[in-house]
């Protein structure tokens, strides 16, 4: 990454990270790194870096965060939330961030093909005629699929 | 009591041993599960595309269950942190009930709220309780050895498992394994997450994680690591052959769900428990209890 230029950075994205659901408390951080020394994934994969994150959504480098591959690294376990003395629950924040990443067409394969599954089976797996006689030889219910309310709600 | 059991998406398809041992435990400590076939996915994975959307995918399942006017329990770690979520953020900010409300309403539903959720091992901590379940114990587990694993969504965030468990020091699954006759031991990394919420996006950071915890359980004299998650499962018994081959290790760490092991010490058998599923057999467990 080259060296930034503040002036040129988007200093309204703070704002727009803050207005999204779940993306509220960014603004109160105060840099302690109680986050990134809580996070499991920043022990095993430096690319991410919660704090880092965070002061890079505060000055303003929108583009370099929701185009980044670090983002996608969280594994939403919270322990970042649970230790933070600012409440900024950063879980998630970075769910606010990847929420305004997609919104920008900067999307993982495989989270849409997630979506695609849940709006044709409104289920991550499809219940076949398989599964249910699998199910109903260890004596439990069908599963029934309700792919139209999926559907409608997700279109 | 009676509670609408939550199967979600992984349980009912992968995860059969977990569901028919919850069921067979629940019903013989008098919890009746009630099932609605109209339950769906919990909106979880639909989280880090559009958190909106997760919000209307739980609120629909809350929805249907609170037409039943009965309170939820999940199997899933990820799918009880979301209901619980979600209704506990609709009762906090009406006007975020008022724009689901809308997009329910092309369904034809509609959620006032509150709907309770809960885990069904929240449902045994607090329903049952440690004292009846030793008290129903048929065949104590003596010497049965186990290595307990929480999971991030059973303990965290707080605010949502608030007089239920702590995530510094988590209590609950060690004291139900004790009440069916079981030791069990600790070890470093026991509130580790288990790596799967990443998986499909780096599959070499989620098993880095993995591997951690399962070294760590092997070094113990555990007989095997129980699980209370169907996606922690994917990561400690799904991935663990691949885990033990990259890191050339003679990894076998058997795997078991909690309801597995309680089923065992209420008398239920091997074979209704669903354990010919597992993958790495705890052959040591079925060994001192089945002989």
């Amino acid at each position: 990454m080259s060296r930034i230029k503040l002036n040129e950075l988007d200093a309204s994205f703070k704002d727009l990270v803050a207005r999204q659901p779940g993306g509220e408390g960014i603004k109160a951080c105060f840099a302690c790194k109680a986050c990134t020394s809580a996070c499991p994934i920043e022990a095993v994969d430096k690319r991410y870096d919660p704090r880092k994150i965070i002061r890079m959504a505060l000055l303003g480098m929108k583009k370099e965060v929701l185009e980044s591959d670090f983002i996608w690294l969280c594994s939403s376990c919270y322990g970042c939330h649970e230790v933070c003395p600012q409440n900024v629950r950063f879980t998630d924040v970075m769910f606010a961030i990847k929420n305004l990443a997609v919104a920008e067409a900067c999307i993982p394969a495989g989270l849409t093909a997630q979506k695609t599954l849940l709006k044709d089976h409104g289920r991550l797996y499809e219940v076949t005629d398989f599964e249910n006689e699998k199910r109903e030889k260890m004596g439990l219910p069908h599963i029934v699929e309700h792919a139209e309310d999926y559907s409608t709600l997700l279109d | 009591m009676e509670t609408l059991l939550y199967l979600g998406c992984t349980v009912p398809v992968r995860n059969l041993n977990y569901e028919v041992s919850a069921r067979l435990t629940a019903q013989a400590l008098g919890i009746t599960f009630r099932d609605l076939e109209s339950f769906g996915c919990c909106g979880f994975p639909l989280k880090s595309i559009n958190a909106r959307d997760t919000m209307v995918i739980a609120a629909r399942n809350l929805a249907l269950a609170e037409r039943e006017g009965l309170e939820v329990c999940g199997l899933c770690n990820a799918c009880v942190g979301t209901l619980t979520e979600v209704a506990h953020v609709l009762e906090s900010r009406p006007e975020l009930k008022e724009e689901v409300n809308t997009r329910l309403a092309s369904i034809g539903l509609r959620y006032e709220g509150p709907v309770r959720v809960r885990h069904y091992m929240r449902l045994l901590w607090e329903e049952i309780g440690v004292d009846a379940i030793r008290t129903a114990v048929k065949r104590p587990l003596a010497g049965v050895i186990l290595a307990p694993h929480y999971g991030c969504h059973y303990l965290k965030p707080s605010e949502l498992t608030a007089g239920f468990d702590s995530p510094e020091v988590p209590v609950t699954l060690a004291e139900l394994i004790l009440a069916t006759g079981a030791e069990v031991v600790d070890y470093p990394s026991l509130k580790d997450c288990c790596g799967g919420g990443v998986l499909g996006m780096s599959e070499d950071t989620a098993n880095a994680l993995a591997t951690k915890k399962l070294k760590d359980v092997a070094q113990t004299a555990a007989h095997a690591l129980v699980l209370v998650c169907p996606f922690c499962n994917v990561m400690y018994e799904g991935q663990q052959k691949k885990i033990a081959k990259k890191a050339a290790l003679d990894l076998k760490v058997p795997v078991v769900y909690y309801p597995q092991v309680l089923g065992l010490a209420l008398g239920l058998s091997s074979e209704e428990l669903g354990f010919k599923m597992n993958r790495v057999k705890p052959s040591t467990v079925l060994k001192i209890v089945e002989g």
